[in-house]
């Protein structure tokens, strides 16, 4: 059970957040002019990789609020935590 | 064994009766059930999983092969309760079942509960490095809380007899304990087992509260309580465990770990009349030097080693016991119950074997280091030649391994590095610096030899030389799964179960992996044992669940309605966490009776229908209609204020995701009504969308589902009804259009009332604020009884939309349903929304997918079940090719017939084809027709 530091309430335990995959993944500005394998490549396709991560996690059970968490996928490390519109060198 | 008066921890003075396998037996106060027995004179303690040989205890702790028992009688008996760790009392009852147990029939909530917990510092483990870590940090001035599985402080300190700074080392228990218990900010824990470590420092522990008492002492108190701990540092001092040899017959009753018969000596006062030790290490003599100091009959330590040296084989010799170097048991003895009598001796050079007459044969291989704890966060270890045994490798943020543990066995050498661990982990919470810290104990342990590298004894008898005692396997299986071309250690573990017992093979997977190695002649550092995962002790379910049972298990939601649907006998059905009604029966009307009935009633008369569970979502500001055609299919800016429009949201990847009505209430106030399960979701979705990808919106969401309690009346009487509850609401058809909304006083109640039909009926539903629901309800009933207004539920409110081809999300959909599958084109309008791209997608426009389509079964009294598979013609063989199946199917009150939806390939362009329903007893002939069956002409929706 992760201790996931909340940039609005402080560290809680991880039951009261909710996992929302890769951070820093824009939903396109104009989708129509994707090609079907880009478009797929928005849809289906994300990192996997061993290390420092940028992931979204929603404050679900406290003030709801979405912000980005910065885990080492290897040794689940949390690193840091950033608002939405902060960028992952000002995790902390 | 017999009991000595004058040893051990129990209370001599006093004795009670308990129960095993029906057999009444005596015990004294502080027995486990494995003491108990062996004090009893029950060596026999059951018969093994595979081979129904007879077993007796093997050691005096939780890693005991097979000492397992059922505690506990009727419903509340609990499977595989560790006999080292059950402690007896007076109308104990336990029954020996050592390898698969019984369930409770029953579930008691009130028998364990949970709790949460902070610390700066957990200790686990509270032997001579716990004990010096708990008291350094805690005198640094951390939070500290101490576990240890046993009822009393010390580890491996009370199965012992060492001494620190020349006292009893329980004289050094006593004093740390006294003054970690003088702190209030240190919490001791006994009979307590930290089975799991999660991440950041989240333990689990299970604390047996009260199971070690007698009914009448317990009150009220839960028999176990599991702590969640978060801690800053911990500190695993979880000790090790001992290991077995490998030879013939050494699975008898009889044959014990040495450590364990040391053991019950020391804290039960429990002997053998003639011991003898075979060890492959210096530690086994400390069982010979105690109990020939206990008065037994010592008669002889085998050790495999050549000449081993040392000061407790110094000491072994002055007491004149008899050692026999680089010799090994080769068999043992038995009498007709299979208990042991003897052991055979032989030189490991060969020669005649010695039969030695012996009740005890008390067996070391050595001693792996026990840090589970370490290894269930992905903590690393290695195999120390020099310890023969496996150590933590590498460190882990916020976890220091110390004590025997970590690989460090004499007592002063645990106190020591306990000690600074207790510093470091103090210093890591902002509590005193290492370098200002008390000096660490002095003291230095007796110099011991090498531990042989040793697991079965060369040219032993195969088949009955046991790996692992739980599972039954013994070195002809091994060889079995080794000569089968198996060569990775975890596929040895599966061919062969070694070390999958419920006590997870403490005493066997280091041998099976030796075994393996040497086999193909590969370093055992390489080959590793076999992953140790959590929980590092067994848990019942029940002590994991706590009170989190029955209704408290999750939440109900219920309406205010609800107490009403109760009193007129609703039968209720499970939607998210909602309880709906899901029909009235009337009389001893079944479900298809009041099913019929109420469709009857909505179709021909009048119905109402609590519709307050549906979620509603307000969406206010002034982009709140830019946002909301950004996430359904269709249009919401263009509503005016006062009209509703039914609208489908689509997830990215193009599939239905929920569908509802949304009302605009004022230019910058729309309300959005979603599904009764799917509210939660479509909520978090809207946020996802405006605090991430459309954070300039100006636009607030707020859920208001328990806000408002909604009523529909339905059905041609509705008008007539509603006239009755509002005489000042114009509810003609000119006035009062569908899809408009009114405010109006209904029953007295200021309501929003809209006209919104889920039946293709005629209907209003009424809005009132939540605690008005009932009153309103009420209002309605009598109100309609001129007109015979009939409740109805969820059951129905399914058959009438599906009659009108309405899908329903979750029913129609499964995440792999388009809009454009459903027959929704017409809902796809001209601008950009969430999904949209995915809707042209080569995938999404082959005319083989599954689009919805509506069936008549052609014998019009046949129902088929919902899920059917649909097939092309009467005639098959398996395999068959499937083309769709059955989403949804009733019986029709309206058509007076069945019919059903259905999802088939390229359905649209096969109207009016006939299709085939194989199922167990019948091949169902069903003719495809459009998805809207009755009322295609939508006549009826004004009435």
């Amino acid at each position: 059970m992760f201790e996931i530091r909340c940039p609005y309430c402080g560290p809680r335990d991880e039951p009261e957040f909710k996992y929302g995959g890769q951070a820093h993944v824009a939903y396109p500005a104009d989708p129509e002019l994707l090609s079907d394998e880009e478009w797929a490549r928005f849809l289906f396709v994300r990192d996997n990789s061993r290390g420092r991560y940028a992931e979204r996690w929603n404050h679900a059970a406290g003030c709801r609020r979405w912000f980005n968490v910065i885990r080492d996928t290897g040794t689940h490390e949390l690193v840091g935590s950033y608002r939405v519109g902060e960028q992952p060198e000002d995790a902390r | 064994m017999k009991r000595l008066d004058d040893r051990g921890r129990i209370d001599h003075d006093h004795s009670f009766e308990f129960t095993y396998d029906g057999r009444t037996l005596t015990a004294h106060p502080g027995d486990t059930l494995a003491s108990a027995l062996l004090a009893n004179g029950v060596d026999v303690i059951g018969t093994s999983v595979l081979m129904s040989r007879p077993r007796g205890v093997v050691t005096d702790n939780v890693t005991d092969p097979h000492a397992f028992a059922q505690v506990g009688t009727g419903s509340v008996t609990e499977p595989l309760m560790r006999m080292n760790e059950v402690e007896v009392f007076a109308g104990f009852e336990a029954e020996g079942r050592l390898h698969q147990g019984l369930l409770p029939t029953e579930r008691e909530s009130t028998r364990f509960e949970k709790r949460f917990a902070h610390c700066d510092v957990l200790v686990v483990g509270a032997g001579p490095a716990g004990l010096s870590a708990a008291l350094a940090a805690a005198d640094a001035g951390s939070r500290v809380i101490l576990v240890d599985d046993h009822p009393h402080l010390g580890g491996a300190l009370l199965g012992g007899e060492k001494l620190i700074d020349d006292k009893p080392a329980t004289r050094w228990v006593a004093d740390v304990e006294a003054r970690l218990r003088a702190n209030p900010d240190v919490t001791i824990l006994t009979r307590t087992t930290a089975f799991n470590n999660g991440d950041q420092g989240a333990v689990a522990l299970m604390e047996r509260v009260t199971e070690h008492l007698p009914e009448a002492k317990r009150d009220g108190r839960a028999l176990r309580r599991m702590w969640q701990v978060r801690t800053h540092e911990l500190v695993v001092a979880t000790g090790a465990t001992e290991r077995p040899l490998v030879f013939a017959d050494n699975d008898r009753p009889g044959v014990m770990l040495a450590a364990g018969v040391r053991g019950f000596l020391h804290r039960f006062g429990l002997v053998p009349e003639k011991l003898v030790v075979f060890t492959a290490c210096d530690d086994a003599y400390r069982t010979a030097i105690d109990l020939a100091g206990a008065g037994v009959d010592v008669q002889m330590v085998v050790d495999v080693r050549k000449d081993p040296q040392g000061s407790l084989i110094k000491r072994t010799r002055e007491l004149g016991i008899e050692i026999r170097d680089n010799a090994a048991v080769i068999g043992t003895d038995g009498d007709a119950d299979g208990v042991l009598t003897a052991v055979r001796v032989a030189s490991l050079d060969g020669g005649v074997p010695e039969a030695i007459a012996c009740d005890c044969l008390a067996v070391s291989g050595g001693w792996d280091p026990l840090f589970d704890l370490h290894l269930h966060v992905s903590g690393g270890s290695r195999w120390n030649r020099k310890l023969v045994g496996f150590v933590p490798d590498g460190s882990l943020p916020g976890i220091r391994v110390t004590g025997a543990a970590a690989g460090i066995f004499g007592t002063a050498g645990c106190r020591r590095d306990g000690h600074v661990v207790g510093l470091v982990a103090a210093e890591a919470t902002g509590h005193g610096t290492t370098a200002d810290g008390p000096a660490a104990p002095e003291g230095h342990d007796a110099n011991e030899g090498p531990t042989a590298d040793f697991v079965d004894v060369p040219g032993t008898e195969r088949i009955h030389a046991f790996v692992d005692q739980h599972r039954d396997v013994a070195l002809a299986g091994v060889d079995r799964a080794l000569g089968s071309g198996i060569h990775h250690v975890e596929h040895v573990k599966r061919y062969t179960l070694v070390g999958t017992g419920t006590e997870q093979g403490r005493t066997a997977k280091v041998n099976a992996g030796r075994l393996t190695a040497r086999h193909f002649g590969l370093d055992f550092a390489e080959v590793g044992i076999s992953n140790a995962r959590p929980l590092a002790q067994p848990m019942t379910f029940g002590s994991l669940a706590g009170r989190s049972l029955g209704v408290r298990f999750d939440p109900v939601r219920t309406t205010s309605i609800h107490p009403w649907h109760v009193a007129h006998g609703a039968i209720f059905e499970d939607v998210g966490q909602w309880k709906r009604p899901w029909f009235f029966p009337q009389g001893n009307e079944d479900m298809d009776a009041a099913v019929l009935r109420e469709c009857a009633a909505v179709r021909e008369g009048v119905g109402m229908m609590d519709a307050s569970t549906l979620g509603k979502i307000d969406v206010k500001g002034k982009d709140a209609g830019e946002f909301l055609d950004r996430l359904y299919t269709g249009v919401m800016s263009s509503l005016k204020p006062g009209r509703a429009r039914y609208g489908v949201m689509c997830k990215a990847d193009g599939m239905v995701m929920d569908d509802g009505v949304v009302l605009r209430l004022a230019d910058d106030h729309f309300m959005a009504t979603t599904t009764t399960g799917g509210a939660a979701g479509v909520l978090d979705w809207m946020e996802d969308f405006l605090q991430t990808e459309w954070p300039y919106l100006d636009v607030w969401l707020t859920s208001v589902t328990e806000q408002w309690a909604t009523v529909a009346v339905v059905g041609p009487k509705a008008r007539e009804v509603m006239a009755v509850l509002a005489p000042e609401l114009d509810v003609t058809q000119d006035a009062f259009k569908f899809m408009q909304l009114e405010d109006a006083v209904v029953a007295g109640i200021e309501s929003r009332v809209a006209r919104i039909s889920f039946s293709g009926e005629l209907a209003f539903e009424i809005n009132v604020p939540m605690t008005y629901g009932l009153a309103l309800w009420e209002a309605v009933f009598a109100a309609g009884q001129p007109f015979g207004i009939t409740p109805y539920g969820t059951e129905s409110m399914h058959v009438l939309r599906a009659e009108k081809g309405y899908f329903i999300v979750g029913q129609e959909t499964d995440g792999t349903v388009t809009p454009l599958d459903l027959g929704l084109d017409w809902m796809i309008a001209d601008k950009e929304f969430v999904g949209r791209r995915s809707l042209r997608r080569s995938d999404m426009l082959r005319d083989d997918r599954k689009q919805l389509v509506g069936i008549l079964p052609v014998d019009s009294k046949d129902r088929l079940p919902e899920g059917a598979q649909l097939i092309d013609s009467a005639e098959y063989e398996i395999p068959v090719s499937m083309i769709g199946h059955v989403t949804s199917s009733y019986e029709s009150s309206a058509m007076g017939r069945t019919f059903g939806l259905a999802l088939v390939r390229n359905g649209r362009n096969r109207i009016g084809e006939t299709i085939y329903a194989p199922l167990a007893d019948r091949t169902v002939a069903v003719e495809i027709v459009d998805a809207v069956i009755f009322d295609q002409e939508g006549a009826r929706r004004d009435g």
